[in-house]
């Protein structure tokens, strides 16, 4: 059986544009998958879906879709994403637009629905559902009404029912990253969803490329070795029947795959390896083996798992009150010592004004002098430019707003040599925070729904 | 010799919940034992004792020659809340690399 080529083309929303559409042109593919959401993008499409009820899901993938529409059809590519958000039947009437726009049909769109999970929050804690805090234990009740999105990881299996059905774009909402290549994988080969060794590497597979050029030289500890950073490739995996798997990369393009970026990746955001908890399957990353075998190529196998849970991960988001940071640039001689008393100035003036902040509501941070790494990196004896950057955090926007004042008189009311102020005062932002919880996986799966429709 | 990590190791780090965590490979199953018995949690936690306000956990991956550190409580909060610039540790991995070890000089490559 030949191996089946599957790409991820967008590792986050906010990802560059171009590389889905170089990923498609660049050389062979079969799959592109892309993933669309953040932690709490979801919350930001519940806003735009209450202001326009067609709204709610990543535009930016339409505009992917009006690039290359007519090249997916014609070479039977197929692209899998998240990029459904709130509303992938909106989604989708986008998509059959575009396309009577372009002249192009004959071709399927999948919608699997059943992640949301918002309207029945109630009727979950009523039903004795704690939806308990992962990071804290707290119960979601006490929150319930600040939440502004709910959303269970679904797994690969309603894609794999997408295909099946002819789709030739799946559009999803919330479902887990690796499922974008694990679902293709288990369709090609019809892989059994209690075979967990397969399911897993199917899982580590799309761990692997979920974060785009991260496993072809991007954010890679050896930067200087990477040719071509600016041309980077975006991932292929060369799947096959029995779970191996080459990563790769489109030839003439730049980046590398090598053993050592493809480490570094497997241990991108990772807790206990031996216990990778996924909607499918509980993958086992130190069974992992790695061989670079050519160049750009790293054959990836050896990799065991074990059984699903009895529960789906929650991404739930909740407003946290406000937040405001503002820079200034300080320059010259004496820079740090001037930069601390305009950032205390700042802090006395809004004491006299009636303003007072909790100490660990506050920030300041000078860049420049390894603020990222206090304590880790040595700062420099006298740098001769440093930014100043202060934050606040409060549940009251109006003391937000007055800190928001007291940045722009530095300028001439301050030490000298405070320059960069530019954009205007730094605006009160809510905050929208991130409440990560388990749920019976019971309550969703039985509700998540597929449907497929021709252009 | 006493070298940073970054002579023979490499490093990525990301967020964890309001954690990050931060992979170290060594170069060789060589330097992999080196960083078992010097890059305990205790060493890692003092290291990053002004970010990480809680404990640091050490999981071993050997197939890969490499170990995870889970950074508790080093991101002010985490995701949207943190007023920190680097609210998702992405420069964990970078400044553990400067953390210093010994390494017998046989075993150093050339200049990294």
């Amino acid at each position: 059986m030949r191996a089946v080529r599957i790409g991820n083309g967008q590792g986050f929303w906010g990802d560059s544009v171009d590389a889905p559409v170089e990923l498609l042109r660049g050389g062979e593919i079969d799959y592109i998958g892309m993933d669309y959401l953040a932690e709490v993008t979801l919350s930001i499409m519940m806003r735009q879906k209450l202001k326009d009820p067609a709204a709610g899901y990543a535009t930016d993938f339409i505009g992917f879709v009006r690039r290359v529409l007519p090249e997916l059809v014609e070479r039977n590519v197929k692209v899998i994403c998240n990029a459904g958000g709130l509303n992938p039947q909106g989604a989708r009437a986008r998509v059959f637009e575009v396309a009577r726009e372009l002249g192009v049909g004959g071709f399927k769109v999948g919608v699997v629905e059943g992640d949301d999970i918002l309207p029945r929050l109630p009727e979950l804690i009523a039903a004795g559902h704690e939806l308990a805090n992962m990071e804290t234990g707290e119960p979601i009740a006490p929150i319930v009404d600040r939440v502004t999105s709910a959303n269970a990881y679904l797994g690969a299996r309603g894609v794999v029912e997408a295909l099946g059905a002819g789709a030739l774009i799946v559009l999803c909402g919330r479902i887990t990253d690796t499922a974008l290549a694990l679902a293709p994988m288990a369709h090609e080969f019809g892989w059994d969803f209690e075979d967990w060794d397969r399911l897993s590497a199917g899982t580590i597979a799309g761990h692997v490329i979920e974060c785009g050029a991260q496993c072809t030289g991007g954010n890679f500890s050896r930067w200087w070795e990477v040719p071509d950073l600016w041309n980077v490739g975006y991932p292929v995996v060369e799947a096959h029947e029995d779970g191996t798997f080459v990563v790769t990369k489109h030839e003439g393009t730049g980046g590398m795959v090598t053993v050592d970026t493809v480490s570094e990746q497997l241990l991108y955001e990772m807790g206990d390896p031996r216990q990778y908890v996924g909607p499918d399957c509980v993958a086992d990353f130190t069974s992992v083996r790695l061989a670079q075998e050519g160049l750009d190529r790293v054959r990836v196998s050896g990799i065991r798992g074990g059984p699903r849970t009895p529960f789906l991960k929650v991404s739930a988001s909740y407003l946290e009150g406000y937040k405001a940071t503002g820079q200034i640039t300080v320059s010259g001689p004496r820079a740090v010592e001037k930069a601390r008393l305009a950032a205390e100035t700042v802090w006395k003036r809004l004491e006299r004004a009636g303003v007072r902040f909790a100490p660990e509501q506050t920030t300041v941070e000078l860049l420049g002098t390894g603020a990222c790494l206090p304590g880790v990196l040595a700062p420099p004896a006298d740098p001769p430019e440093v930014v100043l950057r202060l934050g606040v955090r409060d549940g009251d926007r109006d003391k937000l707003a007055r800190f928001g004042m007291e940045i722009a008189p530095l300028v001439t009311a301050g030490p000298p040599g405070v320059t960069g102020f530019a954009g205007g005062r730094p605006k009160p932002q809510e905050v929208v925070a991130y409440w990560p919880a388990l749920l019976a996986r019971e309550e969703v799966e039985g509700r998540v729904t597929v449907s497929v429709e021709e252009a | 010799m006493r070298v940073p990590l970054s002579r023979v190791a490499h490093a990525r780090s990301g967020d964890k919940g309001d954690g990050s965590n931060v992979g170290l490979i060594a170069d060789t199953p060589e330097i992999f034992e080196l960083l078992r018995a010097q890059v305990t949690a205790e060493r890692v936690k003092e290291h990053f004792r002004e970010v990480c306000r809680g404990a640091v956990e050490r999981y071993e991956v050997p197939n890969l020659g490499a170990l995870n550190f889970i950074l508790h409580d080093s991101l002010g909060g985490g995701g949207t809340e943190s007023l920190k610039t680097d609210a998702q540790g992405k420069t964990h991995g970078q400044g553990l690399l400067t953390l210093e070890i010994e390494v017998p000089a046989e075993l150093l490559a050339e200049d990294r």
